[in-house]
């Protein structure tokens, strides 16, 4: 079910309007559980903007704000350690041998916002987030890449975690994937997103279908 | 009629004036395969001022199309002021940790001297001995990151955004130091024999900040700044989308502009009309993996789209080739181009 507010939070959003977008969420939630708030009015409209991005309807610079508004204002409803938040799958995000770390804020907010906890590995090297994925016993790894040769690397990485006996899902995005639709394939990964809210969907059908098949 | 008479420079220079040319102007964005041609590291050729200049003149004698760039990488504007620069053996270097922490670094900031800082000082070179070789012949294109795009590796892009939805004076600062610094650094290229300069400004696009934003920072910036060059410019926004700009685009002084291969070319040769070239926009990153049949196929469509009526050059969407793009696919798209790229272009292309 989506809250009747999601086309003025979509709205408050996109005009980077914090107090109107706190309101929103204030009417939404109202009295009820926190986490039903959040899917039911932040989800819709974060995966809203993110579409529309997609499309070419809205830019990157308000893909970001929605997402730090939105992850500022559920931190208050939601904070870190409250025990609503979803930890499963076990997640966890990094940049792959690159530089570029705005993908990864922007996908690390979007999920935060959306009620989730994960670890952020910041910019890594191959060996350290092979170490660190498999330490953690991380089930969902997100990789965010913004050269090619980084997005080419994730075929190194998706082999070293099958190596290691994991079953990890490496789930990749960045603009050399998002400007040529089968580059995900080539390098192994278990799947794309095309923009930064499709993380939440491929959090969530870890969750429908408990990580069970490749 | 006689075939081919005209030299690269006349045919590409007619092609701007929005008249067919004698053949589709193919504009190869190599700037990082001069290093195979002579079997170096990256990190070694973009040290060398001559060895860069030598790669160009090899890769004009392999491939004989219309470019020469004596660019080596957008982070030289930051390692001019001190900044890293992180290189990988198979791909660009790039910038490392931002040079500018917040708005008292940016106050701080001083002018560079462009002729006297060794890295751009060896870019300048390079483009010396290129107009020495080929001057007067073949374009020689000379590069700058506009005053609005190079903050994202100054401060990084978080900060920089941060910093663009602040309202803070810093910004204007900024934006007069680079702008000098870009005005400086694209005539100095021009003097040392390049032909043009492409204004690389990305930021500028819709796909990263929105439209009513652009129209008080990146336009009148990009118009301000290009007025100040002097010599002809195009501008790139490094595949980043035009289509909902372009008419904002074609008041910023620039004759060219790069399309991203995200767009349809044929609308934006139409929304262009005969107020800009259009550059592009094969996709770099597909030529790094299809096969030369696959490339070919990918020119022909690109030629059927855009090429009739001429204002029109064949290159890549970003305005660099990746250096995993094979010889032998970068053949088959100058083979394809000469062969589908004559004019006038075959109806049933
Ligand atoms: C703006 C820009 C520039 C600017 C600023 C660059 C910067 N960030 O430092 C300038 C002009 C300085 C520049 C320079 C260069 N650039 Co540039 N640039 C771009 C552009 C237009 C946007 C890049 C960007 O930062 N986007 C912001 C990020 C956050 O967006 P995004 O990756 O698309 O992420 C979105 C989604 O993909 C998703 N997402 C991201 N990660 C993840 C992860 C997961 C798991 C999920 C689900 C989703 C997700 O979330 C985001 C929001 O939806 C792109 C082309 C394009 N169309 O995107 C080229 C591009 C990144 N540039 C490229 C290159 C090569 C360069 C240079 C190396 C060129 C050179 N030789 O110097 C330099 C490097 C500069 C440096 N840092 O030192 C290439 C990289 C690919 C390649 N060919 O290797 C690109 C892709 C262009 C192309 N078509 O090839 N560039």
């Amino acid at each position: 079910m989506q809250s009747p507010h999601v086309d003025e939070l979509t709205d408050a959003l996109l005009a980077m309007d914090r107090v109107r977008a706190s309101e929103c969420m204030k009417s939404a939630v109202n009295g009820g559980p926190p986490l039903q708030g959040v899917e039911t009015l932040v989800v819709p409209a974060l995966d809203r903007i993110g579409e529309m991005w997609a499309e070419g309807g809205v830019a990157l610079s308000q893909v970001y704000m929605s997402g730090r508004i939105c992850e500022e204002l559920v931190d208050q409803i939601l904070p870190p350690a409250s025990p609503s938040r979803k930890r499963q799958p076990r997640m966890a995000i990094a940049v792959l041998e690159d530089q570029h770390l705005l993908g990864k804020r922007i996908v690390y907010a979007i999920l935060r916002a959306s009620g989730y906890e994960l670890e952020d590995y910041g910019a890594v090297e191959l060996d350290t987030l092979v170490t660190r994925a498999l330490d953690d016993d991380i089930e969902l790894l997100l990789v965010s890449t913004l050269m090619l040769p980084a997005a080419l690397r994730v075929a190194d990485l998706v082999s070293a975690l099958k190596e290691a006996g994991s079953d990890c899902r490496v789930v990749v995005g960045g603009a050399p994937f998002t400007l040529t639709e089968d580059l995900w394939k080539d390098v192994g990964a278990y799947a794309m997103g095309a923009t930064a809210t499709d993380a939440i969907e491929l959090a969530s059908a870890w969750r429908d279908d408990g990580g069970g098949q490749q | 009629m006689t075939s081919a008479t005209l030299s690269s420079l006349d045919n590409l220079l007619r092609t701007l004036e929005h008249r067919e040319p004698e053949r589709v102007p193919l504009i190869l964005m190599l700037t990082m395969h001069g290093a195979k041609e002579l079997g170096m590291e990256l990190r070694e050729y973009y040290a060398r001022a001559d060895c860069v200049a030598e790669g160009q003149l090899a890769l004009q004698e392999r491939y004989r199309h219309d470019v020469a760039v004596a660019f080596g990488y957008a982070a030289a504007e930051v390692e001019a002021r001190g900044g890293d620069v992180v290189f990988r053996p198979n791909g660009p270097p790039v910038a490392g940790r931002p040079i500018l922490s917040g708005p008292e670094d940016i106050r701080a900031m001083a002018q560079v001297d462009v002729q006297n800082t060794p890295c751009l000082a060896r870019v300048l070179d390079s483009t010396r001995m290129l107009a020495d070789a080929i001057g007067g012949q073949i374009l020689i294109v000379g590069i700058v990151v506009s005053p609005f795009s190079a903050p994202v590796m100054q401060l990084g892009f978080e900060a920089y955004l941060d910093l663009l939805h602040s309202g803070d004076p810093a910004f204007d600062r900024l934006m007069e130091i680079n702008q000098r610094f870009c005005i400086d650094w694209a005539n100095a290229q021009l003097a040392a024999g390049a032909n043009a300069i492409c204004y690389f400004d990305p930021l500028s696009s819709t796909t990263m900040l929105p439209l009513e934003k652009l129209r008080d920072t990146g336009f009148p910036i990009a118009r301000a700044t290009i007025a100040e060059i002097n010599g002809p410019a195009g501008i790139h926004l490094a595949s980043g989308r035009v289509l909902p700009s372009v008419d904002d685009l074609a008041t910023t002084g620039a004759a060219m502009i790069g399309v991203s291969a995200l767009e349809d070319l044929s609308e934006v040769k139409a929304a262009c009309g005969d107020r800009l070239a259009v550059l592009g926009n094969l996709n770099g990153i597909e030529l790094a993996r299809c096969s030369p049949e696959g490339a070919r196929e990918m020119v022909r469509e690109t030629i059927r789209k855009g090429a009739p009526g001429g204002g029109f050059l064949l290159s890549d969407n970003h305005g660099e080739i990746p250096y995993q793009v094979s010889d032998e696919v970068l053949r088959a798209v100058v083979e394809a181009g000469r062969e589908y790229g004559r004019y006038p272009i075959r109806e049933d292309l």
